[in-house]
């Protein structure tokens, strides 16, 4: 059993027929992930990949019993298509989506507290690179054959940022519980927090690496959570040093628009918070690995 | 997206928020008309640039007479305006915006952010108008006012009336200064704004309220459903490098350094520039090439990269995921050989077919310098523009 899904976790692809859903849902089947079909709006009755097509979320969920999804529907819709995921009753939603408008994800984040904490489906993205149990099942778009099976937590914003820290580390032989892309939008559904907390609960991870960048609270946020509540060894890595203020790197969220959003200021709280701070993006693979080694 | 003063101003009335008399000119001839259209024996010339700080670079001007205005103006248009903001290019100064004068009683800040620790929108409110709102929060984080804003109900009339009672307003104004409140937050959320701010909003010594600076940014995400905001870009603002990657649908961003960097991702891409960093080099840009690099990508990003005249030599560094280095290497050797590429190449590539890619860049006659990490492809971009430099 590994965190998030494993590979029984019944999955729906939302947007399976389109160009992206369609290409990365059969990814998915042939890396092993459990998906048991799609929902399209229209396209209900239909059969995608051999797989059954629904017109509604709820249709899908009660066909399928499916647990988790992922959503590869265009930004306009993209919300929309969350909060279906939330109202249909599943788990766990993966949005990959990028170029949400950031008051969409302000209303989707407001619609998710009308139900219970316990009942709340968690949300990872959007804007990101999904997850990836290696050996087990893949929720996401990573090139499967980069991570090796092992003992790394890994959570980040970027996508090729993180399959560079997965394949250093494949180098030296080490491998990934589990990685979990929580996206590089200013609003996001989980938290590097919210999966320092799983990882801590999680027995096969040995090792956290937060792969963090400029903007944004949460990276402070999760090294006051390391520091408080965990036992297992956090290292982390803030991208975007020669970042000017005041400008978008690329991702919506990437921009340093207050104080303690810098790199600099981040690897500081970091540090403070006993949080191992790779300073090269070349030494992601290195500095876990001493870590591993020095521990028993 | 950015857009100037007198374009926030007006959209700004829409909703309700009062402004002084102005009008826009695009010439010394419309600058004086305006002044005289205006009225009044003071006015203020406003140079219309996307950046703060005008008023210390000599961007606002105050004209006692028409014929001033004409001369402000003349002198100002057409020249580039550099303020604290802007680094040494500064801004060019082609539209003009000419307001009556107000006597000013007290100045109020205002100002509505995207707060991404409560996810909410967040209303800042300082009695120190006039300064830089990070200066307040810096020197008096106390005086100042922030009130979070639940989506679900927006700014509730209790929330403006606390703001305008803990500004010490006058009683007989409270309720006007409340419903500007109660106007910028509706313009935020019914336009995709990111920051909607007045600095100053001012009360005049006859009692009135006006808007004397405005300023709004928008997601650019949210553009699509916008349209009405599209259509105020004004491409003089940009950088011409940063229009051309926006107009093709690239992430670029313009910086001081002289190493051109081409990557995928925007994470792999700050790391990437980090990394150029800590070897002792600067990165002239951020560029993010996205998922797939097709050939004509790279070829565009070639272009994009070296029409910086600064760059002295190029970083590619690609992580294939679900493209492959193959093919990425066969767009960099076609965009080379297609080229006309005078400075050093250093190409760094991985995952996907890695192997079958760094054959093809060997094996391929073009001059190109290949790295097999992320620290290799930084040190030996950093030794290969040092060389060209003493060359």
């Amino acid at each position: 059993m590994s965190i998030v899904i494993d590979n029984q976790t019944p999955v729906l692809v939302q947007g399976f027929t389109g160009r992206i859903g369609s290409f990365h849902g059969k990814e998915m089947m042939e890396y092993g992930t459990h998906v048991v079909g799609g929902v399209t709006p229209g396209r209900g009755g239909t059969v995608h990949h051999g797989l059954p097509v629904f017109d509604t979320v709820k249709a899908a969920v009660a066909a399928t019993g499916a647990e988790a999804s992922i959503v590869f529907v265009p930004p306009p819709f993209a919300a929309d298509a969350i909060m279906e995921a939330a109202d249909g009753g599943l788990s766990t939603c993966v949005c990959i989506t990028d170029g949400i408008p950031a008051q969409d994800m302000m209303r989707v984040k407001r619609y998710m507290r009308r139900y219970k904490a316990e009942n709340r489906m968690q949300l990872i993205g959007p804007n990101c690179a999904g997850v990836i149990s290696p050996g087990k099942a893949l929720l996401g778009i990573m090139p499967g054959h980069i991570y090796k099976k092992g003992e790394v937590g890994i959570i980040g914003r970027s996508g090729t940022l993180g399959y560079e820290a997965a394949s250093q580390l494949k180098v030296l032989g080490i491998g990934v519980s589990t990685s979990v892309g929580i996206g590089g939008d200013p609003i996001n559904g989980s938290s590097f927090r919210d999966h320092l907390a799983t990882f801590e609960q999680d027995p096969q991870t040995r090792i956290v690496l937060m792969i963090g960048e400029i903007g944004g609270p949460q990276e402070a946020a999760a090294a006051e959570f390391a520091r408080d509540h965990m036992q297992k060894p956090v290292v982390g890595y803030i991208a975007g040093l020669t970042a000017p203020k005041g400008r978008t790197m690329g991702h919506a969220g990437a921009i340093v628009s207050a104080v303690g959003e810098s790199a600099k200021e981040k690897v500081d709280i970091l540090r403070e918070c006993g949080v191992t701070v790779v300073e090269r993006p070349s030494e992601f693979g290195s500095t876990v690995s001493q870590i591993l080694s020095a521990s028993p | 997206m950015d857009i100037h003063e007198y374009q926030a101003k007006k959209l700004l009335a829409d909703f309700g928020v009062p402004i002084p008399l102005g009008g826009l000119a695009y010439s010394p001839e419309q600058a004086q008309y305006r002044a005289s259209e205006i009225g009044g024996d003071q006015w203020v010339v406003k140079a219309q640039v996307h950046t703060g700080g005008r008023g210390k670079a000599g961007g606002i001007r105050m004209c006692r007479s028409e014929q001033e205005v004409w001369a402000a103006a003349d002198e100002m248009l057409g020249s580039r305006l550099v303020t604290s903001q802007t680094g040494p290019r500064g801004r060019g100064v082609y539209r003009l915006y000419i307001e009556s004068v107000a006597e000013i009683d007290r100045e109020i800040y205002l100002g509505f952010v995207l707060d991404r620790e409560t996810e909410r929108v967040m209303m800042m409110v300082s009695a120190a108008g006039g300064m830089e709102i990070e200066q307040v929060a810096e020197n008096d984080p106390d005086s100042l006012i922030r009130i979070v804003i639940e989506p679900a109900v927006g700014l509730q009339s209790f929330q403006s009336r606390e703001v305008a009672f803990a500004l010490g307003l006058d009683a007989s104004i409270v309720t006007e200064v409340a419903n500007i409140l109660k106007a910028c937050y509706r313009s935020f959320r019914d336009l995709d704004a990111t920051m909607v701010e007045i600095n100053p909003l001012v009360v005049t010594v006859d009692g009135r309220v006006l808007a004397l600076d405005a300023k709004m940014a928008f997601d650019d995400n949210a553009l699509f459903r916008r349209e009405q905001i599209s259509e105020l870009r004004d491409k003089s603002q940009e950088d011409p490098r940063e229009m051309k990657a926006r107009d093709r649908g690239l992430s670029y961003v313009g910086l001081e350094g002289d190493i051109g960097c081409i990557i995928n991702g925007a994470g792999l891409a700050m790391a990437t520039m980090d990394m150029i960093k800590i070897a002792g080099g600067e990165p002239a840009n951020f560029l993010d090439i996205g998922g797939g690099a097709s050939p004509e990508r790279v070829a565009k990003a070639f272009n994009l990269v070296l029409s910086d005249e600064n760059v002295r030599g190029v970083l590619v560094n690609i992580f294939a995921g679900i493209n492959r280095c193959d093919w990425v290497a066969q767009g960099v050797v076609k965009a080379m050989q297609d080229l006309d590429i005078e400075v050093p190449v250093v190409v760094r590539l991985s995952g996907t077919n890695v192997d079958e890619g760094r054959r093809i860049l060997e094996e391929s006659a073009v001059p190109l310098i290949t790295a097999d990490t992320l620290a290799e492809a930084a040190e030996k971009s950093v030794v290969a523009v040092m060389k060209g430099a003493t060359a």
